[in-house]
């Protein structure tokens, strides 16, 4: 048997989880267009179409599954947990970062009755390994670089480093991230000037300058404080938009900005 | 202040970046904003170098100076006027949202309420102030009065 194919009819026996399910009911046939790239054949990416049936309360993550399942077994992406808690399946869904098992169909169907298409691409700004699947290791490395875990001085205190809901509350927001890198690769200057730190290293900082018990904020400062620190950042709220996890992202940026600015001499 | 070379060696040295080709980015409205105020910018600075070289034309011959500013004298030129003075508005504009989102704790929470605001601003000032630059171009084209 010959491998994938964009022609529907062939679509049979080349998924990993063989013959297709009986379609459910209520289900709508989308057009799902796939950048796909396998470094050892192509010469270049390219897209791929395959008709999938869709329920209203399906993730796209579910129509990936179906195409892997039923479709075609070669195609490549990552996800774990696919609840929005590990971050791992970001993916650039209709032109805008998002986790592929957080956005539902129905938000994407095509109104009036007309073919809906929903465009998958790798996010970008990384290089692709295969299909969906980035490195993701030069994120993992801004994100190394900005200390993100507690640093103290001093003797070690005999009970908890006690914080007030206050002070608690000054960072909270960014304790939130995922490192799904949604915000990273979401960023203009990412894009064309990869030594950038990125948001989500500076998210990850912003959680640790900003935490009373931590006393390694000037170092902090000091790393955000280069050339290719919080300065690149041009304020295109790209990052805050594509947050899966609501973070103000580039609230979070101007505040590191504004501590660099204002709180040292 | 400490060298942070060490640290962010490792992320100089990414491998290749990722391969291009795909659809455009879908970026939030602050995106677009920036672009915009990049195209201004950009339109702005080469304005004020042709602008520089034909003013100091008046220091070569204050003859040279007129004929170069008689060449300016017709629609296209001023059409191109009326676009520097939006360029330019824009750009101001945007600067001061930009300035606010930098250094206003809320400027991020009511970034795009400015950036309607300044496209409010921008068309109020701009419709009249078209009318008047382009008036007496209209009038020498096709007649009237």
């Amino acid at each position: 048997m010959t491998a994938s194919t964009t022609s529907p009819t062939d679509q049979t026996t080349s998924g990993s989880r063989g013959t297709t399910p009986p379609v459910p009911e209520g289900a709508v046939a989308v057009t799902v267009k796939i950048r796909r790239f396998n470094p050892e054949v192509d010469p270049e990416p390219y897209w791929q179409s395959f008709e999938v049936p869709a329920l209203p309360t399906d993730r796209v993550l579910n129509l990936l599954h179906y195409v892997k399942w039923y479709l075609d077994g070669t195609l490549t992406f990552r996800r774990s947990c696919a609840h929005g808690i590990c971050g791992s399946d970001a993916m650039k869904i209709n032109g805008v970062n998002r986790l592929a098992c957080k956005v539902l169909m129905k938000d994407l169907f095509a109104g009036d009755g007309k073919q809906t298409t929903v465009t998958i691409e790798p996010i970008k700004g990384l290089p692709v390994h295969k299909d969906l699947l980035v490195d993701m290791e030069p994120f993992f490395e801004a994100f190394r670089a900005v200390k993100p875990y507690l640093i103290a001085y001093g003797n070690e205190p005999t009970r908890e480093r006690l914080q007030s809901q206050a002070d608690r509350a000054r960072f909270d927001d960014t304790t939130k991230c995922i490192l799904c890198a949604c915000c990273t690769t979401s960023c203009p200057v990412y894009w064309t000037e990869g030594s950038y730190f990125g948001p989500a290293a500076i998210v990850n900082a912003h959680r640790f300058i900003f935490d009373s018990r931590d006393e390694g904020a000037e170092e902090r400062l000091d790393i955000l404080n280069d050339v290719d620190g919080v300065w690149r950042c041009r304020t295109t709220f790209n990052c805050t938009d594509a947050c899966p996890r609501g973070i103000q992202v580039t609230k979070a940026i101007q505040e590191v900005k504004r501590a660099l600015l204002f709180r040292r001499t | 202040m400490a060298s942070t070379s060490a640290a962010t060696a490792d992320v100089t040295e990414r491998a290749g970046s990722s391969r291009g080709g795909g659809r455009l980015y879908r970026g939030d409205l602050g995106m677009w904003s920036w672009v915009l105020h990049r195209i201004t910018g950009v339109a702005t600075f080469f304005f004020l170098f042709v602008h520089v070289l034909d003013t100091a034309l008046v220091r070569v011959s204050p003859n040279a100076y007129d004929r170069a500013i008689e060449l300016y004298k017709n629609p296209v030129v001023n059409l191109m006027e009326v676009g520097l003075v939006g360029a330019v508005l824009y750009h101001a504009l945007n600067g001061v949202r930009v300035m606010l989102v930098d250094f206003w704790s809320k400027g991020t929470k009511y970034q795009r309420g400015m950036f309607w605001t300044i496209v409010g601003v921008w068309l109020v000032v701009m419709i009249p102030g078209a009318y008047f630059m382009l008036q007496r171009t209209i009038t020498d084209l096709f007649g009237g009065n």
